[in-house]
């Protein structure tokens, strides 16, 4: 560790809102939720060995397929898949952005390979699949990726491997029937070398999740479908720290960051609440008017000036 | 005939049993699928994953993921109906080796429309990556587990369970089309329990002087362009399809593509499913209703053939009763 994770997530929220700025849109909201969370994962939790990936990612290598020996994951960028280290799959694909700065701030990821974010040809994809860095398998379809890994979780405790299996969640998820049919599997098989981070922004494309779908008391439904989960603050290390140190002796851990969308940015973000999925612009004025309010608040130099 | 009881349960027991990287994985189908033997002699490699089969395919691509070879096993309309968007991003996109293993294939349950593939063969050919087999016989149940688990990428066979007539001496062959008979006339393409059909209906078509070839297909996809185009050169009057699914999408298209990407103009004839759903009944009584079976085929011999050939019931091989209820069967379904 040589930098500070409060650092590397400051470093998160302001390459995500220049980007954002400089390409005229961006999920921007995301990066203001997960900033701490991933910025913790990447610099003091997730046990992964260095980068095997090329700091600048390769053009797409063409879709897997048999009669295709180039095609490639992103998981090179967490480092070798070795019985001792963690693998860690990201399951909310469109926080790709995110992700990838987190990568560049944590020093596994040039920061010229975000300048081939969304261009054709490109493996650095707006939402995130199996060939883009920090990404192993594709997630796109929500909830999928929590049943892959424990599937890898399930073959790598029974090898009796020591790594762990790292699944970042987004609340969003939580509505889909095949998360709860996962859990319950996880349950069932004794799955217990998961750890589940759930980045609960309480928004989603639509809105504020309280006006699409039911969300309920998730502490008591998961530890009711046998997974062990707590409630902490996710913009509060100290708190963070402690609650992703637990582990189960026969189930998945999970814990549930509450967060909020305009984090570090609220004097711009807050009142687009809750429109803040993807933000875009509709003037130049408006764009304007948001670089300079949060470049203020983030203490940066304005990127529009 | 020789019918063979549970060829699956069997076979799947010799070859998974020595292979620690096979799993064994249902959904609480598993004696309706013969694998409970398999569970009760081996439980390390078999894993229950509850009625709940978005999960159980991704979490066999994770297993695929970390070098096991997890062989899935529940009715066929179960692995491409409610998960296909699981079979297509977890499975086929990234190519994983997940073995489909679909039972009940088309009509051949009474569990009516919920339980019957109809559409698999359509729905599947449709996806990029995968291949698709189709049993047809005791033997080729017994020996197409190797040739699936030497596929490169994910496998759905459709399955044939309980009582299983004998038909072929040969194994199964990848991408290999069996000539069943070969007549100079007509051409009868079949897979599946329609091969029985036809083996039926053409002793009865050349005795009354009409010349059959006929051709038996395991695997669906990829297909054998040039066997069938060779096979059809070779007859006269032109082709008949008859497949245990819905006439769109399916054996009979496959047909109609390659004939069409050939620019080979020939009479086709689909016999299958008229794009129509059907209903829970035993597999005789739908066979006949839907125009599956034996007698469908002759008719439409002698549509080919511009003639009638007076052909009766009688003087088609009798149909083999398999008993609704029986100890081969696990339940009705």
């Amino acid at each position: 560790m040589t930098r500070s994770t409060q650092a590397i997530a400051d470093g998160i929220r302001r390459r995500v809102f220049e980007h954002t700025i400089r390409h005229n849109g961006g999920y921007l909201s995301q990066a203001c939720s997960a900033a701490e969370s991933l910025a913790l994962l990447y610099n003091e939790v997730l046990h992964l060995g260095p980068s095997t990936a090329p700091a600048i990612p390769r053009p797409f290598p063409g879709v897997p397929g048999p009669h295709n020996p180039d095609s490639f994951t992103g998981a090179g960028y967490h480092g070798p898949a070795s019985p001792e280290y963690d693998r860690f799959f990201i399951s909310p694909a469109h926080y790709a952005l995110v992700v990838y700065a987190a990568l560049i701030e944590a020093g596994r990821m040039a920061p010229e390979g975000l300048e081939h974010f969304n261009r054709d040809g490109s493996s650095v994809e707006m939402i995130g699949a199996e060939h883009s860095p920090g990404f192993e398998v594709t997630t796109g379809s929500l909830a999928q990726g929590l049943s892959m890994a424990s599937g890898v979780a399930w073959a790598r405790q029974r090898r009796g491997e020591p790594g762990r299996v790292w699944v970042y969640l987004s609340d969003g998820e939580l509505q889909e029937g095949q998360t709860w049919e996962c859990f319950a599997n996880m349950a069932f098989h004794r799955i217990a070398n998961v750890s589940v981070v759930i980045d609960v922004n309480a928004q989603q494309c639509d809105g504020a999740m309280s006006t699409v779908g039911y969300m309920g008391d998730w502490i008591a439904r998961l530890r009711s479908f046998g997974a062990d989960a707590v409630e902490v603050d996710g913009h509060d290390l100290t708190a963070m720290r402690a609650a992703l140190s637990r582990r189960a002796e026969d189930r998945p851990v999970v814990t549930l960051m509450r967060t909020s969308p305009y984090q570090g940015m609220d004097a711009a973000l807050k009142k687009r609440f809750p429109r803040l999925h993807y933000v875009r612009f509709q003037s130049s004025e408006e764009r304007r008017e948001l670089a300079r309010s949060v470049a203020a608040q983030l203490g940066i130099p304005n990127p529009e000036p | 005939m020789e019918l063979v009881e549970k060829p699956y349960a069997k076979a799947f027991i010799a070859y998974a049993s020595k292979r620690p990287e096979v799993l064994c994985l249902s959904a609480d189908l598993t004696s309706s699928c013969e694998v409970d033997r398999f569970r009760d002699q081996y439980p390390r490699q078999f894993l229950s994953c509850g009625m709940a089969e978005q999960n159980m395919l991704s979490f066999a691509a994770g297993l695929a993921m970390e070098g096991f070879r997890p062989f899935i096993h529940t009715f066929g309309v179960f692995l491409y109906r409610r998960p296909l968007d699981q079979l297509i991003n977890s499975i086929a996109y990234p190519n994983r080796k997940v073995r489909l293993m679909g039972f009940l294939p088309g009509i051949t349950t009474p569990g009516g429309v919920t339980h019957q593939a109809i559409d698999d063969i359509a729905i599947l050919r449709a996806v990029p990556n995968m291949t698709l087999l189709e049993t047809g016989d005791a033997t080729e149940v017994e020996t197409v587990l190797p040739v699936a688990d030497a596929v490169d990428g994910p496998v759905y066979v459709r399955v044939l369970r309980g009582q299983v007539p004998r038909l072929f001496s040969t194994p199964f062959r990848f991408n290999d089309i069996r000539c069943v008979r070969e007549g100079r006339d007509v051409l009868i393409v079949t897979a599946g329990i329609t091969t029985e059909e036809a083996m039926r209906a053409t002793a009865a078509l050349e005795a009354k002087g009409l010349s059959v070839r006929h051709l038996h297909v395991g695997t669906l996809k990829p297909f054998n362009r040039e066997q069938f185009l060779d096979h059809l050169a070779s007859v006269r009057l032109g082709v008949i399809s008859l497949e245990n699914h819905t006439i769109v999408g399916g054996l009979g298209s496959i047909l109609a593509e390659l004939m069409a990407d050939a620019g080979v103009g020939r009479p086709l004839v689909r016999l299958g499913l008229k794009d129509t759903f059907a209903h829970g009944a035993s597999k005789p009584y739908l066979m006949t209703k839907y125009g599956l079976d034996a007698m469908a085929l002759v008719r439409a011999a002698e549509k080919l053939a511009g003639q009638a050939l007076g052909i009766t019931q009688d003087e088609l091989l009798a149909v083999r009763l398999e008993a609704v209820h029986s100890a081969s069967k696990a339940e009705a379904l």
